[in-house]
This record gives C-alpha cells, sequence and structure tokens, in this order.
C-alpha cells in the first residue's frame, strides 16, 4: 500500500474554491431585504390562514412575481433579472423564514421549470414560454415522479408516443407542487420503452391540452400553504416542438437540475432553521419556570447553542453551493452536502425549539408547531436524504480514486 | 418637474445601539444601516407625483452621509429615484442640522427643485430641524408632518394635510415648497428585482464640500455634540403583593416615605 505523505486537495473542497469567506454583494443584500420586508409584511399577513384552511394564496404569487422573483436567474430578454443563484437562495430563505410553504412554488419555478427551459429548450420554447413565466402569469411546476418512480428515475413509466406532429402522453405523476395552478408543466416521460433511462425525454405541458386533468389532491402532513396533486394524462397531445431538447435528452435533463433544486430546498431549510431558533429564543426570554427565564437553564442553552452552530455551517454550506454554481463550477457535492445538512439541522431545530416551547409548542397558537410540521418535509422532497448520502459519498470516493488510484 | 428628496442612512430600527468609547458616536461594527424609515414614505410620495405628471418629471435624491450611503442611495435608486446626489466629505462627521442644512440646501440650489420632499425626522437623532432650515435657506414654504398631500391641476400648489391633536389641518402651500413627511402619508413601495437591476446603471454624482464651493465646514461650531451616553438604566419594579386593595396603598405610601423619601 503507498504511503500518503503529503496530502493533495480533492477537488471542489474549500482549498481549491475561489473564497473562503461570503461576502454578499450590494445586489444581494437589497434582494434579500426586499424578500424579507415582503415575507414580514405581506405573507405574514395571510400566513396563518393560508396554511390553517390549506390554500394556495395565487396573489402573493402574482405580487413576488411583480416584483421580479419569479425570473430571479433568467437574462432580461425573457422578462428576468438575471440575479445570481445566491440572490435566488437568500429569497428564498427570508421567505421561508415566514412561510416555508410559499417557498416552494417560488423555488421549483425558478430552479427547475424556468431553468430547465432556458437550459435545455429550443429558441421557440424560450420565446413561447419563459416570458409568461418571468411575468408570473404562468407557473411552472415539475412533474417526475410517479407512483413507482422517484429516487429511482429510470423506472419512471408514464408513455409517450410519437403520433404525426404529436406526442401522445399517457400515465400519471403525482406529489405535484402547485400542479393544480400550473400555467407550465415541465414533465419526464418515457418515449422509448426498451430504453431505460436513456429512453426518458423532458416535454413542456400546458394544462389545456387535451387529456390532461388533475386527479386527486393530497392532504399532507405541512406545508399546507402549497398544494400538492396528481397530474394525470390520458391521451394527452403534445406538439412535438414542445420536446425539451432531443428525444432521449430526458435524463439528462432530470439529473441536470437536481443542483438547482437541490440548493433551493437547502435554502428552504435554512429559513425554517433560522425561524426555529428566533421562537426558541424570544419564547424562552419571556417563559419562566422555578424563578427564572427558561433561557437560563443549562438544557436550554445547550440546544440554543447546538441550533445556532448548525445554523451556521449549513449558512455557509448553502450559499457556498451557489457560489459555485454562480461560477459554473461543478456542485453536485456541495449541492447535496448543503440539502443533506441544512435538511437535518433544520429538524434538529424545530424539534428542540418545540421542546423549549413545552406544551403551548404543541398547539396551533404558537408558530413552531407549524415549522415542526413542515421541516418533515425537508428530508424527502428533492431527493431524499439517502439519495444524497449517496451522491455525496459516489463524489467523495470518485476524487479519492482519481488522486489516489488503488 | 424636479422633485428632490432627502435620505438619511441611520442604523436599523432594530439593531442595538452601543456608545463607542470615547463617547463620541456609535459603534458600527456589526450595525446594520437602513434608509430612515420616514424618509420613505418621502420616497414614495416623490414617485407618485412623478408619476402623476408624467412628462419629464425627475426624482432625485439628495443624501449626505459617508461612503457607505450609496447602499441606501441605491435602495432608493430601485425604489425608482432617477438619480442622486450624495454628500460625502472626510470633514463631515457628525454635522449638526444647520451644518447640513447648509450644504443640502446649496446642493440643490445648485440643480433646482419644484418641490423636496423628506421624512419628519430622522429616527437616530431625533432633531427635526434639517428641514425648517432648509426651507429657511431656500426661501420656500414648509409644511412639516404630511399626512396627506394634493397636487393642483396646474402643479403650482399642494395641499398638505397634517395630523393635530383631536382632528386634521390642512393647509394650502404654493410651490416650490419643502414637505416633511409622516407615516400614514402612503405605502412605500418595495425595491423590486428589476428596479435593483436598473439601480445599478442609475448616476450617483459625488459631490465634495470644495465641489460644493465650501471652503470649510458651513456653520461649524454652531452647535457641537459634547459627549454621547448610554441610556441610564431604569430603576427595578417592585410589586406590591396585599389582599386588600388598602393595604397595598398603605405599603405603597410607606416605601414612597422610608425607602424612596419621595413624600
Amino acid at each position: 500500500m503507498r504511503s500518503i505523505s503529503v496530502l493533495k486537495p480533492v477537488s471542489g473542497s474549500f482549498t481549491q474554491g475561489k473564497e473562503m469567506c461570503i461576502q454578499l454583494s450590494e445586489e444581494e443584500r437589497m434582494v434579500q431585504k426586499t424578500a424579507r420586508d415582503f415575507a414580514r409584511k405581506d405573507i405574514a399577513a395571510v400566513v396563518k390562514e393560508s396554511n390553517r384552511d390549506g390554500v394556495f394564496r395565487e396573489d402573493i404569487y402574482r405580487k413576488l412575481a411583480g416584483l421580479g422573483f419569479m425570473g430571479m436567474t433568467m437574462p432580461e430578454e425573457y422578462g428576468g433579472v438575471g440575479f445570481s443563484n445566491l440572490c435566488l437562495a437568500l429569497a428564498l430563505e427570508e421567505i421561508s423564514r415566514i412561510c416555508p410553504s410559499t417557498a416552494i412554488a417560488v423555488s421549483v419555478h425558478n430552479s427547475l421549470a424556468n431553468y430547465i427551459i432556458y437550459r435545455w429548450g429550443s429558441d421557440e420554447l424560450k420565446n413561447k414560454y419563459l416570458p409568461r413565466m418571468t411575468s408570473g402569469e404562468a407557473i411552472g411546476v415539475y412533474a417526475l415522479t410517479e407512483p413507482n418512480a422517484g429516487s429511482d428515475v429510470a423506472a419512471i413509466s408514464m408513455s409517450a408516443v410519437r403520433d404525426g406532429d404529436d406526442y401522445v402522453l399517457n400515465g400519471s405523476k403525482i406529489f405535484i407542487s402547485t400542479g393544480d395552478r400550473a400555467g407550465v408543466i415541465i414533465v419526464i416521460a418515457k418515449t422509448n420503452p426498451a430504453g431505460r433511462s436513456r429512453g426518458l425525454s423532458a416535454f413542456v405541458v400546458e394544462p389545456d391540452f387535451p387529456g390532461f386533468s388533475v386527479g386527486k389532491v393530497e392532504h399532507k402532513m405541512g406545508m399546507k400553504a402549497s398544494t400538492t396533486v396528481e397530474l394525470v394524462f390520458e391521451d394527452c397531445r403534445v406538439p412535438a416542438s414542445n420536446v425539451i431538447g432531443e428525444e432521449g435528452q430526458g435524463i439528462q435533463i432530470a439529473l441536470g437540475s437536481l443542483d438547482g433544486g437541490r440548493i433551493g430546498i437547502a435554502a428552504q431549510a435554512l429559513g425554517i432553521a433560522q425561524t426555529a431558533l428566533d421562537e426558541a429564543v424570544f419564547f424562552g426570554r419571556e417563559r419562566q419556570q422555578f424563578g427564572k427565564r427558561i433561557v437560563d437553564f443549562q438544557a436550554t442553552r445547550w440546544k440554543i447553542a447546538d441550533m445556532g452552530t448548525n445554523i451556521e455551517a449549513a449558512r455557509l454550506l448553502v450559499y457556498r453551493a451557489a457560489r459555485l454554481r454562480d461560477a459554473g463550477e461543478p456542485c453536485s457535492k456541495q449541492a447535496s452536502m448543503a440539502k443533506l445538512f441544512a435538511s437535518r439541522i433544520a429538524n434538529e431545530a424545530v424539534y428542540d425549539a418545540l421542546q423549549i416551547h413545552g406544551g403551548v409548542g404543541y398547539t396551533e397558537e404558537f408558530k413552531i408547531e407549524r415549522f415542526f410540521r413542515d421541516a418533515r418535509v425537508l428530508e424527502i422532497y428533492e431527493g431524499t436524504s439517502e439519495i444524497q448520502r449517496i451522491v455525496i459519498s459516489k463524489k467523495i470516493l470518485e476524487e479519492y480514486e482519481q488522486m489516489y488510484p488503488v | 418637474m424636479k422633485i428632490i428628496v432627502l435620505l438619511k442612512r441611520v442604523p436599523d430600527t432594530e439593531a442595538k445601539i452601543l456608545i463607542n468609547q470615547e463617547g463620541t458616536g456609535i459603534r458600527e461594527d456589526g450595525v446594520k444601516f437602513v434608509i430612515n424609515p420616514y424618509d420613505e414614505y418621502a420616497i414614495e410620495e416623490g414617485l407618485l407625483m412623478k408619476e402623476k405628471i408624467g412628462g419629464d418629471s425627475k426624482v432625485t435624491v439628495v443624501c449626505m452621509g459617508p461612503e457607505e450611503a450609496t447602499e441606501v442611495i441605491r435602495t432608493a435608486l430601485a425604489m425608482g429615484a432617477d438619480d442622486a446626489v450624495h454628500i460625502a466629505d472626510g470633514a463631515l462627521s457628525y454635522p449638526g442640522p444647520f451644518t447640513t442644512a447648509a450644504i443640502m440646501a446649496k446642493a440643490i440650489r445648485d440643480d433646482g427643485f419644484d418641490v423636496i420632499f423628506c421624512g419628519k425626522q430622522a429616527i437616530d437623532d431625533d432633531m427635526a430641524q434639517v428641514h425648517c432650515i432648509l426651507a429657511e435657506m431656500l426661501d420656500v414654504p414648509q409644511v412639516s408632518v404630511a399626512t396627506t398631500f394634493e397636487l393642483s391641476d396646474d402643479a403650482k400648489k399642494a395641499v398638505v394635510g397634517r395630523r393635530i391633536e383631536g382632528g386634521d389641518e390642512k393647509i394650502e402651500t404654493s410651490l416650490p415648497a419643502v414637505i416633511s413627511c409622516d407615516k400614514g402619508l402612503n405605502e412605500p413601495r418595495y425595491a423590486s428585482l428589476p428596479g435593483i437591476m436598473k439601480a445599478k446603471k442609475k448616476e450617483i454624482r459625488k459631490k465634495s464640500l470644495a465641489d460644493l464651493g465650501f471652503s470649510e465646514v458651513p456653520g461649524g461650531g454652531r452647535s457641537r455634540i459634547l459627549k454621547w451616553l448610554p441610556l441610564s438604566k431604569g430603576g427595578e419594579c417592585r410589586m406590591i403583593e396585599a389582599e386588600e386593595t388598602s393595604d397595598a396603598v398603605r405599603e405603597l405610601v410607606r416605601l414612597l416615605r422610608e425607602e424612596a423619601k419621595v413624600i
């Protein structure tokens, strides 16, 4: 066995990164402020009701679009503002501090729907759909998951069969966020039944295409201000010009858009974790037991220390993954790490924050109850924590294989 | 129409303010700075007026403050202001209201103006004097603490509403005038993302005292901050517990006489 006397830096580690410190630019701070102000005022005004009644507030979505939040990373020519992925992450974090459900539609719209059409779509598709999406006229959603395919993308069974100038889609997609309000749906379906993952293609589907309908509406544990539905395709005819990229490019598109989506969810987790800490401290300073504030008990202090430390660490991971993505560098490992870590610590934070609240934390009177429920899905959607660990370990082993071949 | 909006960069209302050791100012490390909240109403009113009149009306932001004030100026530009004058000079450190007004008056007079909006006061030093002195120096009327603003059709006059004890007051003023704005005047808009993008290309004209024709700080020495002191800690609150109110009152009187020694 060879001895390793001098360790070489492994690619993508901090030693090779462009910057260790993450300084926000003036533009990023301004976007963060607008998102924060809007969330604290406009979203906060409706957050309790919309989450209690399970209502997706289209008016909030339109207002966000009016402020430019639906074309954050798209260039000006398509109605976007061409800001960084870090700007998007900051906005999602701020929105999630008030209403994590609201951040779902913003994240999917920007990091999946807009991005996929912009990166792989033809000029015709870009010109046709992106201006409507960046203006907020059409809500962009992403439909990949099926009853028997989620983490295992290649197992997708929804069929798309060429028929003249159209493709005919048959099958159903489940757990589709905001699917019932969609204006533009990115659908991954199988165009070549023999070709497993290579047989997948991506389509742009509009809800008024014949044969499209919304099926079962899910009743979820949390994220109630975001709707989650089944989309049903029965002989749904989609023009061949609505294929994104080439036929057979579906797997590449599905996998190539993961990084942005994961950074988005990681940013959402960050917002949830931050609110958990905020609420824990606010409550713990007020609540007195045995003649002192519970924030002064060591048991509470330890929780606060852990929450604070984890949030700082997660924030660095998330912002750095976004920065790498902005620099056009490979960031799959960092995006997965950010998503894995931020979603875990967010769940720990809401758990501890609820514990600090005690009995009242278990009631709807206090915010933490909602954030506790909202946080759970962070470790499930956009790739489960198990999938993230597969991605991360694979990347790490590949790096070692490259640097220190056996 | 030339619409001027005065802007001040102040510590965030949520920031914890600490006085520096020498007592000559506040500790700025870790403090976030924002647009003075009352100035946001001024910006909004300026933008509303511009939108109403249309044509070649222009909203110009005038801000006196350190280099770092560009960020709040940029935010005002992102909200929709057209350009800005940023007066920054190393010689200016906590200038008094007279000095600020004198310098701003010069900058504004050089540029020309039809109306000046500003916040009713800055939330940091709460002086609420600059706009009064400024109006005097520019020899125009001023209406303070405005909660409504209606421009006449010919844009030569305005009716300004003020909230006063027990009711509202309407004042008609000729323009140009200085209007200081209060909460309730309007709902300030957010800096939209396209606004933030466009703000990058808008002009911020930097001016030093020399650029404005001053050889020294005007009005220097008229007023001087001797020392900044932290808030003194309030006294402890003690609750008097008693079954009967009369017992509680008796105990209160005893404490006031024997402990506080005030009666």
